[in-house]
């Protein structure tokens, strides 16, 4: 139940790892799309802490030129990653997803 | 019995069993219901903008549940895998993470409105290795920094817990300081015991920017006028009550005394015990002096 919402918002926090650490690499996903309930005014708000680069990048452009919410919500708050696993760009550390909860937890030498 | 954080981490603790145990118990969930109202409250939300939440300690989506009823996107944190896995079942809204909070956090700078956690941090109060990373101190400070980049200026957390001791309150207290956070110790209820609870509640930023300055929000106390009835204390009824009688002047029965046996006696009949000896003119009676 990855999220692309919260995938924007998510950083490797392992030992060290402090610059290009973000955003996370996806791979061997299983996408699955859950209707949820529109809400602009939460969009609204959230707006301006979208990472727009990660975001296009995870998403892949799924674009049309209707209704910008619409799609954002679409995208932010329906697309769920279910399996599969993420990569840090820079110390390599893969959190792998199963059942739609990544597993965050580090190393003890990982540990910052 | 001990506290569960005294018997074994967290992870283990919350298993399979433990973990349906645990959502299936509907004083558990009452209680959990109630103080995640209370916890909401005390964050201050601007009424009408839903917020993105953050759950530190989730676990099987008790507290989600009511984040859902209120119109808040949240995202939980969880150590324990079964616990997570009957919030999977039980199909909340929220994202939900497998990650020790006395790790830290990875999420951007500034992501959430705000935090909640119900009775989760006194688990980072035990060391469960002797790893310098696993000292209490260190895993809360990691705890704190991170929860404090990840939330917005200006923001609130609000965290309850069951703290054994003051020093462990001041302990907690003195680490979130010296993270960030403004706040303080909110106690509801000071003067019960079962329904005194302690909440941290820390500010984000000193609130000039915010409408009304971050000041502490004041603790229930079960007897002010302004919160009405329902703001009482469970079970003050109960003690006072209790208080009123004995006061009254019914006296209690002295223990030792025929009276007292025979009562006991009546009472051990009536619970289905074994064996109870039968009352006779011999019962309770007093012993001759003898040299």
């Amino acid at each position: 139940m990855v999220r692309l919402i919260t995938h924007n918002l998510l950083a490797c926090h392992a030992k060290g790892c402090t610059t290009n650490n973000y955003p996370l690499k996806f791979s061997n996903v299983k996408l699955a799309l859950r209707e949820a309930d529109f809400n602009p005014d939460f969009l609204r708000g959230f707006l301006p802490r979208i990472e727009w680069d990660a975001l296009v990048q995870a998403s892949r452009e799924r674009c049309s030129t209707t209704d910008l919410l619409k799609q954002l919500h679409h995208v932010l708050l329906e697309t769920h990653i279910d399996e599969g696993s993420m990569t840090c760009p820079n110390c390599g550390h893969v959190y792998p997803i199963s059942n739609g909860i990544p597993n965050m937890l580090l190393a003890e030498h990982e540990i910052g | 019995m001990s506290r569960p954080e005294l018997q074994a981490p967290p992870e283990i603790y919350y298993g399979d069993a433990e973990a349906s145990k645990y959502t299936n118990n509907t004083r558990i969930q009452q209680i959990q219901a109630d103080m995640t109202y209370r916890a909401l409250e005390l964050l201050n939300l601007p009424p009408g903008e839903p917020a993105f939440l953050l759950d530190i300690g989730c676990g099987s989506g008790l507290s989600g549940e009511i984040l859902d009823e209120e119109g808040y996107v949240w995202v939980g944190v969880d150590v324990a895998p079964s616990m997570l896995e009957v919030a999977l079942e039980r199909e909340v809204e929220g994202d939900l993470f497998l990650q020790d909070i006395g790790q830290g956090f990875g999420f951007r700078p500034g992501s959430f409105d705000g935090a909640i956690s119900i009775s989760v941090l006194q688990w980072l109060l035990n060391a469960e290795t002797s790893h310098p990373t696993s000292s209490p101190p260190h895993r809360l400070a990691r705890f704190f920094t991170t929860l404090h980049s990840a939330l917005r200026n200006p923001s609130r957390a609000v965290l309850q817990f069951y703290p054994t001791s003051d020093d462990q309150v001041q302990l907690i207290t003195s680490i979130a300081q010296k993270a960030g956070f403004g706040g303080g110790v909110v106690v509801d209820y000071p003067n019960s015991k079962k329904a005194r609870k302690v909440f941290l509640c820390l500010f984000v930023g000193d609130g000039r920017a915010a409408s009304a300055a971050q000041q502490l929000p004041a603790a229930l106390d079960g007897d002010g006028g302004a919160e009405g009835k329902d703001a009482k204390a469970t079970f003050e009824k109960r003690r006072q009550r209790e208080s009123r009688r004995e006061k009254s002047g019914k006296q209690k029965v002295a223990k030792g005394g025929k009276d007292w046996i025979l009562r006991k006696k009546e009472l051990y009949r009536r619970r289905g015990k074994d064996d109870v000896p039968r009352d006779s003119k011999f019962t309770g009676r007093k012993r001759r002096a003898f040299f």
